[in-house]
């Protein structure tokens, strides 16, 4: 509890005030009443998930497994067209594109074959679910993203490694400086740290 | 023959087990002690002479290849009636030793086997890996290696399509979608410990690579909450997955009418098969791994066993499948079935049949006694064994079956040439070149993940935390109950 970030960077150039504990249970308490205190614009940035922060922080159930369920229903949508079209499908469209599927018969069996379809169908469901499941937690969290005054702020640098930080944001409607920072020393952390934009 | 202490095994008592993190109090040590080998100046000369040596065979793979593109297929041994021969063999060898990391990472996710974390990192290299190898193979067996792209369903001038029917397909959409899944996983897995090397980073360059490498992650929870969520998911989707690879492997052959393929015990053979061989790689490579990058006190002897056992189950699954098929042959009353069976065990590839049941079904035995599954020893040559014996099965089914099918008119013998030999042998200096770059450049356990089953990770203090099986305590499942 040494420094005094008021004095460390411009006012308009703070990003937030971070405190830095060393304990999961530090953290822990420190979500639960950074949330209770009234802030909206606040984050923890730790090492690993600890089990049952986001709901400390009031963080809300994510969408992602809505984006997972319609792009596996794509996958398979897409993987019914594809075998359907290429092994038999023939229509002409208006008689002068003619679109023809490669029918070739193979020991009688039915051009479309359901049951032939089966495994084709469902590895593309897996993968396209795979794909937005990546891809969409990348986009929901915005990532990539290299710049952050997170990753700008070589205090924070332990945030990957054994140190467990909690940021208060300047554009939370309650930020106010001395009043954050007040606060964050309730808290009992190792030490406060002023980030620069 | 060294023995590892008993204090840091599998007690008698369940609620008394090992630590699965030993010596290790801090978050902090964790990091240093897992990324030693990744920062220390120069690797151990031992590093170099296994690159030295990978990297050669690799090169011979390369000049196989070329050679095989230059010259044609006769360089192999491959003829009519065998004309799948050793590229298919190795294939499904491949694709089977794959299996393993996909099921540590989301089988035992799902089952909430918290051992897995200290494996599940590199299993998942491995298996990524083993399929680049294991895809190489039908891309040169297809004879014409510059028309490998007809594999994929893309519009051509020809209006010519692959065939939709056809389990051969079936394998490239089961296979593609394996490497493509594992690899997202892996990557998915990384990112965060990417992050942790990338603030450790002691230059320029690496801090850049590192860095675009992560993504930029800044362990956000908000970030963490919605990464928890895809890992979940994804551990949910290749689940099912990494079933479907194998079975749909083993319809290339339970498909067609050959008598010893035609089978339907062909699907969850394979799969045993495949995760009994791919946890005998995992055991053969964590090994010397944990030797030489000082990783005992992730890796320890609780990790080991718990393999064993898996090996233990899988072999003795496989054990059952052979005589099941066995019986079957007879029960059928098929002539043709029934001869092929006699003819795998007392024809005239009877070694290689004899060879496939003493490494899988009798060596993975001995792992009924804790001696056994504690000695490094003989889990190590145990591993090797089952290596080689899931080789030698895959050889049995394919080259037996084609040799001596319906008519003695079209029967013919199969003999590898040095070509086959050496391409094999340089398909694992491929897979051993990319782990040995792997354990050097990459986090090779997942870090973050470790510090989470740690005690100390618990947020409410109670210490037991993600470390045992047990249930939750009363409080805390309370807490659950009103957070949902």
């Amino acid at each position: 509890m040494s420094e005094v970030p008021s004095t460390t960077v411009a006012r308009e150039d703070l990003f937030g005030l971070a405190a830095e504990f060393t304990t999961t249970p530090g953290i822990y308490h420190a979500a639960e009443k950074t949330r209770a205190a009234g802030y909206t614009w606040f984050d923890c940035n730790v090492p690993f998930p600890v089990h049952g922060l986001d709901r400390a922080m009031g963080v809300k159930m994510t969408i992602l497994p809505v984006f997972v369920f319609f792009g596996g229903l794509t996958g398979l949508i897409l993987a019914c067209i594809l075998q359907v079209f290429t092994n038999s499908l023939q229509i002409d469209l208006w008689a002068l594109v003619p679109v023809v599927g490669y029918q070739f018969e193979v020991s009688g069996k039915p051009l479309i074959g359901p049951a032939a379809f089966v495994p084709v169908a469902f590895e593309m469901t897996v993968l396209f679910s795979a794909l937005t499941a990546v891809f969409g937690t990348f986009f929901l969290n915005k990532l990539p993203m290299f710049y952050h005054p997170v990753l700008k702020c070589p205090q924070l640098a332990r945030a990957t490694d054994d140190r467990f930080y909690l940021v208060i944001e300047a554009k939370d409607p309650k930020f106010s400086l001395a009043e954050v920072e007040a606060f964050l020393h309730t808290l009992e952390p190792e030490s406060v740290i002023a980030l620069e934009k | 023959m060294t023995t590892l202490p008993l204090k840091d095994n599998t007690g008698e008592n369940p609620s008394q087990r090992a630590q699965l993190i030993l010596n290790h109090t801090s978050f902090g040590s964790v990091t240093d002690d897992i990324l030693k080998g990744n920062e220390c100046p120069k690797p151990p000369r031992s590093w170099y002479i296994a690159l030295a040596i990978s990297f050669s065979m690799m090169s011979m793979l390369g000049v196989m290849i070329g050679y095989l593109i230059f010259t044609g297929v006769g360089v192999w041994g491959n003829n009519n009636p065998v004309a799948w021969g050793y590229p298919i063999v190795n294939f499904v060898f491949w694709v089977g030793i794959g299996h393993a990391g996909t099921l540590i990472s989301a089988i035992l996710f799902l089952f909430r086997q918290k051992w897995r974390t200290a494996i599940n990192r590199f299993a998942e290299a491995m298996t990524i890996f083993a399929v680049i190898c294991a895809g190489t193979f039908p891309g040169i067996h297809i004879g014409r290696a510059w028309l490998a792209y007809w594999l994929f369903p893309i519009p051509n001038q020809m209006d010519m399509w692959p065939q939709f029917r056809s389990p051969l397909l079936w394998d490239v959409f089961a296979v593609g979608t394996y490497f493509t899944v594992s690899l997202l996983f892996w990557y998915l897995g990384m990112i965060p410990d990417l992050a942790t090397m990338r603030d450790r980073a002691n230059s320029k360059v690496k801090a850049i690579a590192y860095g675009i490498a992560s993504l930029g992650w800044r362990g956000s929870m908000r970030h963490w909450h919605r990464y928890e969520r895809a890992y979940l998911l994804l551990a949910a989707l290749a689940t099912p997955l990494v079933l479907s690879v194998h079975s749909v492997v083993s319809f290339d052959f339970a498909v067609s009418q050959l008598p010893g393929w035609h089978t339907t015990i062909f699907p969850p053979y394979f799969v045993a098969g495949a995760i009994f061989s791919g946890f005998a790689m995992v055991m053969t490579l964590a090994i010397p791994a944990r030797e030489l990058w000082g990783l005992k006190n992730f890796i320890t002897t609780r990790h080991l066993e718990n393999m064993c056992k898996v090996v233990l189950l899988t072999g003795s699954m496989v054990g059952y499948a052979y005589s099941m098929e066995f019986f079957i042959a007879w029960y059928s009353g098929e002539i043709y079935e029934s001869f092929t069976f006699i003819n795998r065990a007392f024809g005239p590839y009877g070694w290689a049949y004899w060879i496939m049941v003493s490494c899988n079904v009798i060596t993975p035995q001995i792992f009924w006694f804790k001696k056994a599954r504690t000695n490094i020893a003989i889990i190590f040559t145990a591993s090797l064994l089952v290596n080689v014996g899931m080789w030698f099965e895959r050889f049995v089914i394919v080259v037996t079956s084609l040799a001596n099918d319906f008519l003695p008119s079209s029967w013919g013998m199969y003999e590898p040439t040095y070509v086959d030999v050496l391409t094999f042998l340089g398909s694992f200096g491929l897979f051993m070149t990319f782990f040995l770059l792997f354990i050097r450049y990459l986090p090779v356990l997942a870090i973050a993940e470790l510090k989470a089953i740690m005690p100390e990770a618990d947020p409410h203090g109670h210490g037991h935390s993600y470390n045992e099986m047990e249930g939750e305590t009363d409080a805390s499942a309370k807490e659950m109950e009103e957070g949902e």
